[in-house]
């Protein structure tokens, strides 16, 4: 049956976890996505979840371990943030390389230094192109059903390819809200186990993870970008099937009052939670400001964000990351880079808020739609604005 | 939308407190939200926890600035730079609750705070009922009587699901008695 | 060289599904000494069959070690490695 319980994020992720049945976690802790690994290894000391828990020495050895469980054919899970996400980063290309389907769920927090254990996205943002999926999420309930749909999304035979979860760190890690735990039963009918093509069984010796030379391995880094060209229709698929089960349908993205508005506002995760506010706020003056929420931020379904996003004037672009020494911040560059050749195409503002946990209220998100408003009138003066940094004016 | 703000000491349970009683809103089928404001963790440093309660889902996940209520854990936050930041936002028909053996009228009035007030010596049950000074679960009861946000069975109902034994039995009883001697003013 | 694979034709995820295909690849073309085993000298203490970084060496029913020359590379270690100075490596003309 399923259950409404008062649950942070990393509690529902764990409960996800374990009503998809995984074989094996290894993982090591770190603030603040912590309580999700503890409560799994909660799960498999009393027996509610039937998986090997491998505590390792750090996470490269975490995403390694699973590596080598997911290559054997069982059904893994890790999970870290920052500093941790950062000390994986080599292992990171690897499974996607090997096409593993593994699951990790990344609590996002900023980089040292300075030592800062809040939210921002600089920790993904600067492991983005690594052939992994990556999905945003923007509430306790959506991180539950998103880790469950990554497994079929995953494990589908066209896919095989890792998927993270990627959720603000503290603001919603530690957010208690209320959650729907889905049904077992129903989970596990959800996700049923695939055979994969290739996996590591003494009786049938492959070998995974090769040396190649120049000659072969373009080819092989090809498949990983063929693959990830299937990811969008996969995830609508996946996201289908998980209504049908579930009665809840997410979207590769959200969109809030967009078909009429002059200023579309794009902003990920717990940002885009409160930007619906704001836009309520701007709407009631007489602003028409709609917000863009992407879920799915790699792959990047192209055609299907411009399809949204042309039809504005000028688009707001928040970044809760730095891109240093970069022509704007991430998010920024891949949205400027979709309308690159594009005769006509919406003006572009870059807003660089929420830095190291720095709180982004529902008055900072209207200002940044009144400053886009303002630069649609008067012309932009500024293209990339640090939004909120003591000490900086723009005269915006 | 009700927005309660808690402020306390790093290991009072302030952020237990915020969390049991969305918890309880959330077993009456209403939206919620707890979180905590944290610092670095350590023991005795001025934390803050919120929570909200609404009808239908909330979206807002930034802090909260302008609270319906404040609670108070700790009486030492009543002075200096903490002080500020407990009386940080309130406006008018804000409500607060404080741990303190004042009554809600000399508090107003040290304070100058020209609003509801209640008091509660939860340091005094706890030491009673708890054997420590863990004073969250008693100021829980005097939200509960105070902002009557919560039935005070659903408190209850969540506290059974995460405690046991005599732990449970000691909290409840916090609970009560802070329900019961909570003392309430308009100033 | 064989004409090379397209991305499409390769098995997917970096895995080589064909077990023990490093025997097709025959390496005695990299030889240029060549180890002789002289069996009055050798012990059979088997250290130049431990050694072997190719695994070129085999124990024959005999019980004397014997390279297999189609994928000896001619390193000479096992010569270096014979305690018995049994192993002579010899210029080997084409």
């Amino acid at each position: 049956m399923a259950q409404r319980m008062a649950l942070s994020t990393n509690y529902a992720i764990a409960y996800a976890v374990k009503n998809c049945d995984v074989d094996v976690i290894a993982a090591y802790p770190i603030t603040p996505q912590t309580t999700v690994v503890e409560r799994l290894s909660e799960f498999v000391a009393n027996g509610e979840l039937d998986a090997e828990y491998i505590p390792v020495e750090s996470e490269h050895s975490a995403l390694s371990a699973v590596i080598g469980a997911s290559a054997a054919g069982a059904r893994v899970f890790t999970a870290t943030a920052s500093q941790g996400l950062a000390l994986m980063h080599e292992v990171l290309f690897m499974a996607s390389g090997m096409r593993l389907p593994i699951v990790m769920s990344i609590a996002n927090r900023t980089l040292s230094m300075p030592l800062n254990i809040h939210n921002d996205h600089q920790d993904m943002m600067s492991s983005r192109d690594c052939g992994w999926i990556q999905i945003y999420i923007s509430s306790a309930q959506e991180a539950h059903d998103t880790v469950i749909q990554a497994y079929r999304l995953a494990e589908r035979l066209d896919i095989l390819l890792p998927v993270c979860v990627c959720y603000d760190g503290y603001v919603l890690s530690h957010t208690y809200e209320p959650v729907e735990v889905r049904d077992k039963q129903k989970v596990l009918e959800y996700t049923p186990r695939v055979e994969r093509p290739h996996v590591l069984d003494p009786d049938k010796p492959i070998t995974m993870g090769v040396m190649a030379l120049p000659n072969y391995t373009y080819e092989f880094k090809y498949q990983v970008v063929d693959a990830l060209k299937r990811v969008p229709k996969a995830l609508e698929e996946v996201d289908a099937e998980f209504a049908d089960k579930f009665g809840v349908k997410y979207g590769l993205y959200e969109e809030y009052m967009c078909s009429d508005a002059d200023v579309i506002m794009i902003a990920l995760g717990a940002i885009a939670s409160t930007a619906r506010l704001a836009i309520d706020n701007l709407r009631s003056k007489g602003f028409r400001i709609g917000l863009f929420r992407p879920r799915l931020y790699r792959p990047i379904p192209v055609e299907l964000w411009k399809s949204v996003l042309r039809k504005a004037k000028m688009l707001a672009i928040v970044d809760r990351a730095i891109a240093f020494g970069g022509c704007g911040g991430p998010l920024f560059s891949d949205v400027a880079t979709m309308f690159i050749n594009d005769s006509e195409r919406p003006l572009m503002i870059n807003f660089i808020a929420g830095i190291g946990g720095r709180d982004v209220t529902v008055r900072d998100l209207e200002q940044m739609g009144l400053m886009a408003f303002k630069s649609l009138e008067e012309g932009l003066k500024e293209q990339c604005i640090y939004f909120g940094v003591r000490g900086v004016d723009y005269g915006l | 939308m009700i927005e309660i703000r808690w402020h306390g000491r790093g290991g009072q349970g302030a952020v237990t407190a915020a969390e049991l009683l969305a918890s309880a809103a959330i077993m009456e089928g209403k939206w919620a939200q707890a979180f905590p404001s944290f610092g670095a963790e350590r023991r005795g440093a001025p934390v803050q926890a919120y929570t909200r309660i609404d009808d239908k889902p909330i979206y807002n996940r930034s802090f909260i600035y302008e609270p319906d209520v404040v609670v108070v854990l700790d009486p030492s936050l009543l002075e200096g730079a903490e002080l500020r930041d407990v009386l940080s936002g309130l406006k008018a028909g804000s409500k607060l609750i404080v741990n303190t053996k004042l009554s809600p009228k000399s508090l107003a009035e040290k304070l100058h705070f020209k609003g509801e007030v209640a008091t509660i010596d939860a340091t005094a049950i706890a030491l009673e009922v708890i054997g420590r000074p863990i004073v969250n679960t008693a100021m829980l009861g005097a939200v509960v009587k105070t902002v009557g946000v919560v039935d005070p069975s659903s408190v209850l109902k969540v506290l059974e699901k995460r405690f046991s034994g005599g732990v449970l039995k000691r909290n409840i009883e916090a609970i009560k008695r802070a329900y019961e001697s909570t003392l309430q003013e308009v100033a | 060289m064989s004409e090379l694979k397209k991305w499409f034709e390769l098995p997917i995820g970096c895995t080589n599904i064909e077990p023990g295909s490093s025997l097709n690849n025959i390496t005695a073309g990299w030889r240029v000494f060549t180890p002789v085993i002289d069996e009055k000298k050798c012990t059979k203490c088997y250290l130049c069959w431990a050694f072997c970084p190719e695994n070129a060496i085999k124990i024959a029913d005999d019980g004397f070690p014997k390279t297999d020359y189609r994928y000896c590379k001619g390193c000479g270690i096992c010569s270096n490695e014979c305690p018995a100075k049994a192993i002579t490596m010899i210029r080997q003309e084409v």
